[in-house]
């Protein structure tokens, strides 16, 4: 690739023709940046300009409106005082960690027990992936009625004969997020057996062959082979799930509506709480600017080990 | 990787079928709530009070399904999801043609045509995928005022092409990298221009990134919610906002076999592009992710 590109620098430096040099050359030449201009247009606009936006709207005394009454970081204080955003952050916490463990432990060992010569593994790994498919509004339609005490798996297993089964996490305030687990976790971890699957497709055969002749036993290949060679999966994995679960909105919406009472809440419900519905649009700028915060803390590190890995590698 | 252990003692046996037993088991985990939903959907409502979840309906009905679609009430109205599902439509394909189209020449542009800065503007570009997007929510429910179009489909389009175009760009551009540039640079001595190169050389090899931009991007824009619950009004609400509004309209008898109907349109489109189409729906999510 370098050395094709040189190439054609050479070709633009040196020995272009000299029709090219002509107006519609010269034009010809700024085509590929008037292509560019309006995405990095929008891109600065829509998503920069944004940010910097909802970062000044969070230094205002905002609340139905947007108003420009500046008020320093006093919506950050308010938040820090504020015990629901605190039951918000703390869910996120909670949920996230759960979440991006199981789904890592599940996909992981899904992958492992599918890459032994299984009969039928196009057809798992189909059903496993397919809620992926679906939008998270369903996925909380769907777990909402599982989870229903009244008439969802409880009742079901009652109804089995075991009449002191309880399964009532939904409108347990303590237990309810732990329901978000579920279900989110039902959702995405087919998708990281995916990842786990491409990446122990792609480990060199050979390897695990020399490691076996050197008398290495099946879990051990595992743990000392091959899982260093799958570190690269582990990260994005990670990564992705991290990022969903920050994101996490419409689940929480669909499946506990943020209850009982704000027992369930997310950052993102938060803020779309306090900025849509409870006209608090400064506040609610505050802690959209504290999950961009989020965000970055995880995206900065990943984007400078990609980056530094494909320049080394 | 799969030909690791292949001994053939009475005890392996055991241990592959054990094996298998354990994929199946977790295949069914997966399956149960999509039985469940269409189970239910499928029972009448007396049915369901009196019977566990699992059950067969006694008497199968497609009545909650035709009510999902033209009676059931959303919020304030009672006429079903059917006029949402078409504005999901609406929404989703312009949106898509546009953002894969753009990422299309964007890809294009930023690697056959390299200058100065290229990556730069990449890179700012790619920034896009991975922002909340609560910290733009309130801007653009503004600008959109602005712009006349609040509540409206077209502001909708707007929204997700503008946060489409990073993940299209992304899918685009990793894929000509691997287009050799000798190709093109022959062509550039031939005396062919920016848009003769793209439409001789690179469409033509472009027919599975596509699928893949425009299976991403059909199915995000179709799930999406927050968008849709910020920025649409009464009529152009999409079928996810729809779908959540009739689930909590709290009016009357709560029919959840009525609600899984809804839940199964509003989860069709999508689950038909993944069974049509799985392949390239995977490569679609692993694309920004595994090879970055």
């Amino acid at each position: 690739m370098k050395s094709v590109s040189t190439h054609a620098d050479a070709w633009r430096r040196g020995g272009r023709p000299a029709a090219r040099a002509s107006l519609t050359g010269r034009f010809q030449a700024w085509l590929p940046k008037l292509v560019l201009a309006p995405s990095v247009a929008i891109s600065l606009c829509f998503i920069y300009g944004f940010m910097l936006w909802t970062f000044v709207l969070s230094l205002t005394n905002s609340r139905m409106l947007p108003s420009y009454d500046f008020v320093g970081f006093a919506q950050y204080a308010r938040l820090m005082a504020n015990e629901r955003w605190w039951v918000a952050a703390t869910n996120l916490g909670v949920f996230g960690a759960l979440f991006v463990g199981i789904c890592l432990v599940l996909g992981a060992g899904l992958a492992i027990l599918l890459d032994q010569r299984i009969r039928q593994e196009g057809v798992l790994r189909t059903i496993y992936l397919y809620p992926m498919a679906l939008s998270f509004i369903v996925t909380g339609v769907v777990w909402k009625w599982l989870l229903n005490p009244g008439l969802g798996i409880q009742a079901m297993v009652r109804g089995w004969g075991f009449e002191s089964f309880t399964f009532d996490w939904l409108v347990d305030p303590d237990m309810a997020v732990y329901t978000l687990v579920i279900a989110a976790v039902w959702q995405a971890s087919g998708f990281v057996m995916a990842l786990f699957l491409a990446g122990l497709r792609g480990i060199d055969d050979s390897i695990l062959k020399a490691a076996q002749l050197d008398g290495a036993s099946l879990p051990r290949v595992y743990r000392r082979v091959v899982m260093p060679c799958l570190r690269p999966v582990v990260f994005s994995a990670v990564m992705i799930l991290s990022h969903i679960a920050i994101k996490s909105f419409d689940l929480v919406v669909a499946l506990t509506g943020g209850g009982p009472g704000y027992a369930s809440d997310l950052p993102a419900t938060f803020m779309y709480a306090h900025a849509f519905t409870r006209a608090q649009i400064g506040m609610g700028s505050a802690s959209a600017i504290l999950m961009l915060g989020g965000v970055l803390a995880i995206l900065v590190p990943y984007l400078y080990s990609e980056l530094r890995s494909r320049r080394h590698g | 990787m799969d030909n690791v252990i292949r001994s053939r003692t009475p005890a392996a046996r055991a241990g592959r079928l054990l094996l298998q037993a354990v994929l199946v088991v977790a295949a069914l985990w997966y399956l149960l709530p999509l039985a469940v939903m269409v189970l239910t959907s499928l029972k009448p409502l007396d049915e369901i009070g009196a019977g566990s979840l699992l059950t067969l309906p006694e008497h199968p009905t497609l009545a909650p399904w035709l009510k999902a679609w033209g009676s059931a009430c959303t919020g304030m109205r009672c006429e079903g999801v059917s006029g949402y599902f078409w504005n999901s439509f609406a929404i989703v394909i312009p949106a898509v043609i546009i953002a894969t189209l753009i990422g299309a020449l964007n890809g294009y542009a930023l690697t056959k045509w390299r200058f100065r800065g290229a990556e730069l503007l990449f890179a700012l570009m790619l920034f896009g995928c991975f922002i909340p997007f609560q910290v733009i929510l309130l801007p653009m429910a503004q600008t959109l005022g602005w712009l006349g179009l609040s509540s409206s489909r077209a502001g909708l389009v707007l929204v997700h092409v503008v946060f489409g175009i990073a993940f299209t760009t992304l899918f685009f551009r990793n894929f000509y990298v691997s287009v050799p540039d000798e190709l093109v640079a022959a062509a550039k001595l031939d005396g062919a221009g920016f848009f003769r190169i793209f439409w001789r050389i690179l469409l033509p090899v472009s027919k599975p990134i596509i699928v893949v931009s425009v299976i991403w991007q059909f199915t995000q824009i179709w799930n999406d919610f927050l968008f849709g619950v910020a920025f649409s009004g009464h009529d152009t609400q999409p079928v996810t906002v729809a779908l959540n509004n009739l689930v909590n309209t709290s009016t009357g008898v709560k029919e959840y076999n009525v609600d899984m109907a809804a839940a199964m349109i509003a989860a069709l489109p999508t689950l038909l592009v993944y069974v049509l189409a799985g392949k390239y729906f995977v490569r679609g999510l692993t694309a920004g992710s595994v090879k970055g």
